[in-house]
């Protein structure tokens, strides 16, 4: 059994999420990929910003830095920058990340700083109580989408691969094994390295779309998490209400902190 | 020769300032550009963010590696940045934030010289906090107000708002740089424990917390919800009052440390003008002018505007027989001056809002009107 207790603070236990939420799956997947990767605590940083997601670094006994709504990365761009030597890892939603946050998203990407970003989406507003986010599917109900969603959701790794990111991959909870597989990728790759995390939130998604049950929520993941390999296998129609995961993108791209020491490196005149 | 803008870059360098992250704004813009040129030749980083929200999370973020950091930008940037200038305060992470001022509201007048944050500086953002603020009036002065806004920071580990406007920041004039050694500096205290017996946010007498910079071994959570000596979130409402209490205190206990003013011929003035900024330098001319024409005039000019110089201000009230305002904004001092003067002496407020300078000819037209 893999030890979790080496890399969590036990103290701040119990966790404030529901039963049933997938955010603790993440967290998981995430220390055991840090644990294979030796990463030494005290040179790694966790910053999130604000949401039932971003409480997940207040769990792990790293530097941890919860900031502003949506604000994650820009924090995260000022600590990777001033000490480009640290592993610094970003937790946010994904109204965290692309509502409020949607113009630091696409310009850290662009950047391709060497932040490791895992985006929670539960396509919904965990934290306020289950307003619409920009990953809600359409047609579906949120607290401030009575009637159902009107607008067309975004497709969050592919704006990140757009934008510039080096490494773009989606991952679920329910395969979590794979999860953490992603994960170790995104850690191990220099530059802007984003894994779209698709995790249920019973409580303020899954109870107004006919799956309050959590176990139903994770089914319904199993049913519709589909491997690249089996993608690329399937006709548009088998495709309808699916989505990939995997590796997306996976590129060789001049990473900014390094670029930067580069430039010091030509114009430093203080030696 | 150099301009206010310029000056302001200098001193941070000088000040031990490594970490500067901006957006373009005029008439800032030149202390970004000053600064992305300086910073990478000493090893010192230098990043252009998508927005002013963006440049002030990275400047946190970088301060809380230990390294000195700052942005600038004018009132729109500003205003967009409160959010996170009030992070700072919670979170108590030094930084430094330059706003050479324009008028507003909105978009206002970007070239044009004038005073309307002085209040923002104050209270621009939400919830309860002590507030350090400085203002210098001339390239000289910027120079050397830029440094002790980093000490300041480092020293109560606050943001500190350093108050410019479009005359100061674009004048070119001379500015003599001391030797470095000659400086005095100021770094953040260093934790008293090991990190096994840390506590990030440990109350001490002097109500400063000590934090560790990320990456030297102290693994600790920072958080702008209210939170505990370990730094973790919590709703205990004694933890609550205890650290919003202190936030306040911090700044207030430390007053006379940290106000600072100037007095030109105030000992027997029977008119106490009251003037920061550019428009100091239209004071001083004018009490000279005053004297000249027989009229007793003096000078009280805040180098801090906040926390709030309320005991020379008083102080001049027991001595003259009005207090005049002149400011660019619409009295916005002129309030905190009445209330500082407990209603001992008039105050009459000077406003000029229309984008030009306060002339000493104005303020000695109001002087002879008073008297
Ligand atoms: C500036 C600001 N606006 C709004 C809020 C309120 N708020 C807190 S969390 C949140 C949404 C979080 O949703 P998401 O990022 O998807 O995270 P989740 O809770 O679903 O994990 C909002 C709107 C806030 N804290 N700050
Ligand atoms: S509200 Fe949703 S996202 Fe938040 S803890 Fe509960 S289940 Fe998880």
């Amino acid at each position: 059994m893999f030890d979790y207790l080496k890399y969590v603070r036990e103290e701040n236990f119990p966790h404030i999420w529901c039963s049933g939420c997938g955010d603790g799956i993440v967290l998981k997947a995430l220390l055991r990929a840090v644990d294979k990767l030796g990463i030494d605590r005290d040179e790694a940083v966790m910053v999130s910003g604000i949401g039932c997601s971003s409480r997940t670094p207040g769990y792990v006994d790293v530097n941890t830095l919860h900031t502003t709504h949506g604000r994650a990365l820009a924090f995260a761009t000022g600590v990777k920058s001033a000490k480009p030597h640290l592993t610094v890892i970003v937790v946010t939603g994904d109204g965290d990340a692309t509502a409020i946050g949607g113009n630091h998203f696409i310009h850290a990407a662009r950047r391709n700083i060497d932040l490791t970003v895992l985006l929670y989406n539960n396509y919904i507003y965990g934290m306020t109580g289950g307003q619409c986010s920009p990953t809600t599917p359409r047609g579906a109900r949120a607290s401030t989408a009575p009637f159902g969603n009107l607008e067309p959701p975004f497709n969050i790794s592919g704006l990140a691969i757009a934008a510039g990111a080096s490494f773009v991959a989606r991952g679920d909870v329910y395969n979590a094994k794979k999860l953490e597989t992603l994960i170790l990728k995104a850690l191990q790759k220099k530059g802007f390295s984003l894994v779209e995390v698709v995790t249920p939130c019973p409580t303020a998604y899954g109870r107004r779309n006919r799956m309050a049950n959590p176990v139903k929520m994770m089914e319904h993941l199993r049913d519709t998490a589909v491997s690249m390999e089996k993608w690329e296998s399937m006709s548009g129609e088998e495709r309808a209400g699916k989505f990939r995961t995997g590796v997306l993108c996976d590129v060789e791209r001049p990473e900014y902190t390094e670029e930067y020491a580069r430039l010091v490196e030509e114009v430093r005149t203080d030696r | 020769m150099m301009q206010g803008n310029q000056a302001c870059a200098e001193g941070a360098v000088a000040a031990g300032c490594r970490f500067f992250a901006g957006y373009p704004i005029t008439p800032s813009s030149e202390i970004a550009e000053y600064l992305s040129i300086m910073l990478p030749r000493i090893g010192g980083r230098f990043i252009q963010m998508e927005d002013e929200i963006a440049a002030m999370g990275a400047t946190i973020g970088a301060s809380l590696t230990g390294v000195k950091a700052m942005t600038a930008t004018s009132g729109p940037g500003f205003s967009l940045k409160q959010e996170n200038i009030g992070y700072a305060s919670m979170a108590e992470v030094p930084c430094v934030v330059v706003n050479v001022m324009r008028g507003g509201p909105s978009t206002g007048t970007p070239t044009l010289p004038a005073q309307m944050d002085v209040q923002q500086a104050r209270w621009g953002s939400h919830g309860d906090r002590g507030v350090i603020a400085l203002t210098a009036k001339s390239a000289q002065e910027t120079f050397q107000q830029t440094i002790r806004a980093f000490n300041l920071a480092e020293r109560y580990m606050t943001p500190v708002i350093l108050l410019l406007d479009e005359i100061t920041g674009h004048t070119t004039e001379k500015v003599v740089i001391p030797e470095r050694s000659t400086l005095e500096i100021v770094d953040r205290a260093a934790p008293d424990e090991p990190p096994g017996e840390y506590l990030p946010y440990r109350l001490t007498d002097d109500c400063i917390p000590r934090l560790a910079p990320f990456g030297t071994g102290y693994r600790y959570n920072v958080t702008g919800l209210v939170h505990n000596e370990t730094g973790f979130p919590t709703n205990d409402s004694r933890d609550i009052a205890c650290l919003i209490e202190r936030l306040t205190k911090k700044i207030e206990m430390h007053e006379d440390d940290i106000v600072q003013w100037n007095e030109v011929m105030l000992d027997d003035a029977e008119v106490g003008i009251f003037a920061y900024g550019s428009v100091a330098r239209s004071a001083n001319a004018a009490v000279r002018l005053c004297r000249e024409a027989g009229l007793r005039a003096g000078l009280l000019e805040p180098t801090v505007l906040w926390p709030f110089p309320t005991k020379a201000v008083l102080e001049m009230a027991r001595r003259v027989k009005v207090i005049v305002v002149p400011e660019l904004n619409l009295g916005q001092m002129a309030r905190e001056v009445s209330l500082a003067a407990q209603c001992s002496v008039p105050v009459r407020r000077l406003g000029r809002v229309d984008g030009n300078p306060i002339t000493p000819q104005q303020i000695v037209d109001l002087v002879g009107e008073v008297l």
